[in-house]
């Protein structure tokens, strides 16, 4: 058959042509502008104008940056320097740079503690964040707290080393009893712990002047430091209340499902302003007649109830991803509630619920800026009112606004980076 | 919880309450409505002691006493003799006006800057992508301050306007950017302009009915009427005849610089400009997020079962991908509706005059009444955001994937 085939063909190829390289455009990087950047007349277009808008900003914005002076001490004096040039007065924040970290009430030798306070915590946060760390590092993460507010607010030694303790005596007798019953264990020791705090408070006066740090008030906390104290308490403080939260609201109990159904609808419904207006105003009406508890705890109180009810949805939508026979499995396994939330579901559901808690984590730190509305002094609280309202520096916008923005968005870009990087380090399924 | 065991005869021993599954339940329910009425009461006999010693009581009196404060941006009649109550109106106007303008302005950006970001086109997507990441990572409250600076400290005087070589001028000379405000031209309702407005609202409707018909006809028949022109028409030209045939009775007034100000036009303050611009950008970002969510959700398997049934892109977009990604889209996009609608509470930043700015600050510093006020905003709130969220409920049961 072949024969009389290749008879009727006069010419037959029998090798292979060589590979030739594609045409120039449609390789390499011209094949990429072509595709992404010029495909059409519409996109082509489409980038010219792109080109354009980034131009203006760039343009706007370099030279204000470049040419920015940095060592002047008031507006005047930086407007001489710059002698009409369009260049930013950068040295708004050199001058005030303290201000603008501590606030204005901080005492000044001591700057060094908060400082410390953030370095500390990073080390504090780091084996929480990465799992691969050795894991005696979470012992100083349980440590920290107590470390931070000696640093933050001073004092005796002895009083956070006395809480220390009364925690210690708390789970120790919590570890006693937590094979028997998880809420009998959970209750004693937290009875025990208050028990042990009461006793010490006995203590601690008495030792008042040892080790003892400047101790400093509540309302001279001020500038980007009040932001992160108040953003890293409310987010760590306002995680097991919405956890708590979500299991009620979850639960088979109708009453304590009607309490938790209450409190988060009606936390989620108002913005948190009023609920500052609760801390500012109305929450003195509702203590013992003569209690007077500093703003920064009723602010700390009311922000961590806001966060924890956005917190508690989240993890309720995570805790209703879960497929049913997560729950069925536990139950049939014998353990009971307390065992089957620690050990199967929670677990599982927190996973999922990661990126939404980030986000509130991420929301709440910049809803932290609210409490300069009721004029405590966080940092944009010292913009808008010691530093701008200053004959000093009165027309200085950008500079100032600027750092705040970049200050808020390093910190805030930084987390939901962190966020994005666990969920690939958290999956578990193969896709 | 149930129990596999028979449940155990005899008689009832108090230890039961906490180690049977069958009362546990009432007894942790009984402990947690004791300790709540405990801690209602304790807050309550705290509150009548604490009012007591201050000689104060509860009472929405204040609500009818003259405000005594000026408000300057407001829709409905108001002035300094005005009540309580009514500068509380004016404040809800303000905030419902606020949040409206917001949303629709959020909605327009995100959904550009959602679908942007998708885009084939590196620049753009990368473009769309830094400025979701900046406005998303920065304090709302800051944006709003910011762009209150913009107006305020970089738009010109008024007076910059006048003279021969005026350093400013106005756009169209029907706009004027100053900073203390933008003034626009202000339609002026004239006798017979209600039918114009009456023929437009029939057109709209008249518009609706065509659409359906057209829709109904194509499935029962196969026949394809046109869509585009004639939805046009209908709208456009009774309303523009009937404009004519009256004399022109809606003419615009336009604004005019007299003085040391503009006068006439409509004039839209700084402070609203600034928290309108301000939630629009920022909750755009959001939007933009949710938009590119709904639409990366739906499977290419859709689209590409449509391109193989012969529809051409721009229908497989409107038949197929769309309605599936707003099933996607719609519930977040309403929560961040519902932010909008709270954020604008920052209002009280940059001086306008909202519901928390004048119930919640001028009236609750002036009275001292602090416990009604907050309590009034609270309920207020708290009446938009549940009504809300019970439209959303219905429209989630409405288009939620209805499974065998």
């Amino acid at each position: 058959m072949s024969d009389t085939h290749a008879a009727s063909v006069p010419y037959v190829r029998d090798t292979m042509l060589p590979q030739n390289a594609p045409p120039s455009t449609a390789q390499g990087p011209v094949k990429w502008v072509r595709e992404s950047l010029f495909s059409s007349i519409p996109y082509t277009i489409l980038t010219l104008a792109a080109l354009y808008v980034i131009y203006l900003i760039l343009s706007g914005f370099l030279p204000w940056l470049l040419g920015g002076v940095w060592t002047t001490s008031n507006i005047r004096e930086c407007r001489e320097v710059l002698d009409g040039a369009q260049a930013g007065c950068f040295s708004v924040l050199t001058e005030r740079w303290n201000q603008l970290l501590f606030g204005i009430a901080y005492p000044q030798d001591g700057y060094w503690r908060p400082t410390a306070a953030f370095v500390l915590l990073f080390v504090a946060v780091a084996p929480v964040l990465f799992g691969n760390l050795p894991r005696w590092l979470i012992l100083f993460t349980v440590l920290y707290p107590f470390i931070a507010f000696w640093l933050i607010w001073g004092g005796s030694l002895f009083v956070p080393l006395s809480a220390l303790l009364a925690a210690l005596i708390g789970y120790v007798i919590y570890s006693r009893i937590v094979k028997k019953s998880f809420a009998g264990a959970f209750f004693a020791g937290l009875l025990a712990g208050g028990v042990a705090w009461v006793v010490f408070s006995f203590i601690t006066p008495q030792l008042s002047g040892v080790l003892a740090l400047e101790p400093v008030a509540s309302r001279n906390m001020g500038g980007f430091m009040l932001n992160m104290i108040l953003g890293v308490i409310c987010v760590s403080l306002s995680l097991p209340l919405g956890i708590l939260l979500a299991l009620g609201r979850q639960s088979s109990l109708p009453i304590i499902k009607l309490i938790c159904v209450v409190f988060i609808e009606f936390i989620r419904g108002v913005p948190l302003i009023t609920l500052l207006f609760v801390a500012n105003v109305v929450l003195a009406y509702f203590l013992p007649p003569g209690t007077n508890f500093d703003l920064i705890l009723r602010v700390i109180i009311m922000i961590t109830m806001f966060a924890s009810a956005y917190i508690a949805e989240v993890i309720r939508g995570g805790l209703a991803a879960l497929p049913r026979g997560q729950y069925e499995a536990a139950d049939s396994l014998g353990l009971d509630y307390a065992q089957a939330m620690r050990l199967i579901i929670l677990p599982q559901a927190l996973k999922i619920s990661i990126p939404g808690i980030v986000n509130v984590a991420v929301g709440l730190f910049k809803d932290t800026t609210l409490v300069s509305i009721i004029s405590m002094f966080d940092l944009v609280g010292m913009i808008r009112g010691p530093i701008l309202a200053s004959t000093d520096w009165n027309g200085v916008y950008w500079e100032l606004w600027g750092f705040a923005a970049l200050l808020f968005f390093v910190v805030c870009y930084g987390i939901s980076q962190y966020s994005q990087w666990l969920e690939r380090q958290l999956q578990t399924d193969h896709h | 919880m149930t129990t596999m065991s028979d449940p155990q005869q005899g008689s009832f021993r108090l230890s039961m309450l906490l180690n049977d599954t069958r009362y546990r339940s009432y007894t942790f329910q009984f402990i947690a409505l004791i300790l709540l009425i405990a801690l209602m009461a304790f807050l309550g006999i705290n509150l009548v002691r604490n009012l007591a010693e201050a000689g104060l009581n509860i009472s929405y009196g204040f609500l009818n006493v003259p405000a005594g404060y000026d408000i300057n941006q407001s829709l409905i009649d108001y002035n300094s003799q005005s009540s309580n109550l009514r500068a509380a109106m004016v404040g809800i106007i303000n905030t419902l006006l606020v949040a409206f303008l917001a949303c629709i302005t959020a909605t327009i950006l995100g959904v550009i800057a959602g679908v942007a970001r998708l885009s084939k086109n590196w620049l753009v997507s990368k473009l769309m992508s830094v400025y979701v990441e900046i406005f998303r990572n920065i304090p709302v409250l800051i944006w709003i301050l910011m762009i209150y600076t913009l107006m305020t400290a970089v738009l010109p005087a008024p007076n910059q306007f006048r003279g021969d070589n005026a350093t400013s001028s106005m756009l169209f000379d029907a706009f004027a950017f100053t900073n203390r405000g933008i003034y626009i031209p202000a339609p002026v309702w004239g006798p017979g302009s209600m039918i114009v407005v009456a023929t437009f609202i029939l057109s709209i409707v008249a518009t609706i009915i065509y659409r359906r018909y057209a829709v109904s006809l194509l499935f029962r028949t196969g026949k394809l009427l046109p869509m585009g022109w004639p939805t046009i028409a209908i709208l456009l030209v009774p309303s523009i005849l009937i404009f004519f045939i009256m004399g022109s009775p809606i003419a615009l007034d336009y604004p005019e610089l007299k003085g040391f100000n503009f006068r006439g036009g409509l004039q839209i303050g700084a402070p609203l400009i600034a928290l309108w611009l301000a939630l629009s950008v920022y909750t755009g970002a959001f939007i933009a997020e949710n938009v590119r969510a709904g639409i990366q959700a739906i499977s290419k398997g859709q689209t590409e079962a449509a391109s193989s049934l012969g529809l051409r892109p721009k229908r497989v977009m409107n038949l197929v991908v769309l309605p599936q990604a707003l099933r996607v889209i719609i519930p977040p996009l309403i929560s961040q509706y519902l932010n909008i609608t709270k954020n604008s509470s920052l209002a009280i930043a940059v001086g306008y005059a909202d519901i928390t700015a004048t119930l919640g600050g001028i009236t609750l510093n002036q009275t001292g009444r602090a416990i009604e006020c907050v309590l009034l905003l609270m309920l207020f709130y708290l009446t938009i955001s549940l009504s809300i969220s019970a439209i959303m409920n219905v429209y989630n049961n409405s288009v939620s994937l209805k499974e065998r």
